[in-house]
């Protein structure tokens, strides 16, 4: 690929998703954009790349953007955040909103649902404890494609293989085909689907007592990565959470947020009093 | 060192999931059938055993039955690991004893999300 094609297309990405893609991933953009190319009916990336400086058509953008963020997830991906959720995050909340009986948790980035459902399956496991409650997951996705796929939580077999338990498997999801699984309505019916991108509007409206944006961050640049968490601290109360992926920080990064010292993954705003939380446990 | 019997009548597969298991750490052995694993078994338990369903001899369910019957039996962690994928097939795995199910075709990835489930290996 030409230097100034790959530039073009790097270019369009970062400023419709943020996501920034440097030289060594060519491939992957060669990779993912061919199949764009073919639907739109050009013959090559070059002159994909000329039909975009001709003219910015948005079908062609769009499809351009959502062929490359697109990611892969697992159910219950990394595990530690899950238990977190169930053994630390949810149980506090259950103190702190006991008055309001409601907790809305926001599943950013959230691909093709995976995430989303997990937090729906724990909750459908604390049951018991969350009789009476009204808890809202909402998941939003950059991609149209990925939240389409989200709504209709179907899996092929080897997405209900990775990181999911088998009773979990069992329990929750229905086989409607030899190798097609679907969450069962009651999961599904706990969790809503939307558009929404990190660098605009997010497409949802908060407050959000539990924020998971995992594996997002670390696409983006300093700047985009302070100002995203700048604006997600904007939709959470001051005692909300939120979590990251492994290998992402606030440090260095946003003062609006502070680490839990020992929960690896887990910010809580700058004023939360963490003694709080330990009380909880 | 954690040990893991892989018993499956194809030497494809037996081959596949070794490197897999060796890579994160495991010794181990293989039988390419049930008879042969309940041998190996009596021999020596190991810590894990990753199962097929149809083979010669013995199948997978009947050895399952025998490993539990064996002085120490419940404790090795037992995986199917077949190309039965329907729900009844599942719930008699679950039922007979087994600890988790994977469906054919598998891969590296959940075989160790897998194993972090059983507490066998750290994530």
């Amino acid at each position: 690929m030409k230097p100034e094609d790959f530039e073009l297309f790097s270019t369009l990405v970062k400023q419709r998703s943020g996501l920034v893609l440097t030289p060594e991933k060519a491939y992957l953009l060669e990779s993912r954009l061919f199949p764009v190319a073919r639907k739109h009916s050009l013959k090559s990336l070059e002159d994909m790349a000329q039909s975009l400086r001709a003219r910015r058509e948005e079908t062609l953008m769009f499809d351009i953007t959502e062929a490359m963020t697109t990611n892969e997830s697992f159910f219950f991906r990394d595990q530690k955040p899950f238990t977190l959720f169930q053994k630390t995050l949810l149980p506090r909340l259950l103190t702190a909103r006991a008055a309001k009986k409601q907790i809305r948790i926001w599943s950013a980035a959230a691909s093709s649902g995976q995430e989303a459902y997990s937090l729906a399956m724990i909750c459908a496991e604390e049951a018991a404890k969350l009789q009476g409650w009204k808890i809202d997951i909402i998941g939003t996705d950059l991609s149209r494609e990925m939240v389409t796929r989200a709504k209709t939580g179907i899996y092929s077999q080897f997405e209900v293989q990775r990181g999911l338990p088998v009773t979990h498997l069992v329990k929750y999801f229905q086989q409607i085909a030899g190798d097609k699984w679907q969450i069962k309505d009651n999961i599904r019916q706990m969790v809503q689907f939307r558009e929404g991108n990190l660098l605009t509007d997010f497409g949802v409206a908060g407050p959000f007592d539990i924020v998971f944006c995992r594996n997002v961050l670390i696409y983006f640049d300093l700047p985009t990565k302070t100002r995203v968490l700048a604006a997600i601290n904007g939709v959470m109360p001051p005692d909300g959470f939120l979590v990251l992926g492994g290998a992402e920080t606030v440090l260095g990064v946003s003062d609006a947020f502070k680490i839990v010292t020992g929960e690896h993954g887990l910010y809580v705003g700058a004023s939360f009093d963490v003694a709080q939380l330990a009380a909880t446990k | 060192m954690k040990t893991c019997l892989i018993v499956d009548d194809s030497r494809v597969i037996r081959k596949v999931a070794r490197q897999i298991f060796e890579a994160i750490g495991y010794v181990c052995e293989d039988a390419e059938n049930g008879q042969v694993a309940l041998d190996a078994c009596k021999a020596k338990l190991p810590d894990f055993i990753l199962l097929d369903w149809n083979m010669p001899v013995m199948n997978g369910m009947e050895f399952l039955h025998a490993l539990r019957q064996l002085p120490g039996g419940d404790r090795p962690s037992v995986v199917f690991c077949t190309t039965e994928n329907d729900l009844g097939h599942i719930q008699e795995a679950m039922g007979a004893g087994a600890n988790e199910y994977i469906m054919k075709p598998f891969d590296a990835d959940i075989i160790r999300g897998k194993l972090e489930q059983l507490g066998l290996i750290e994530n």
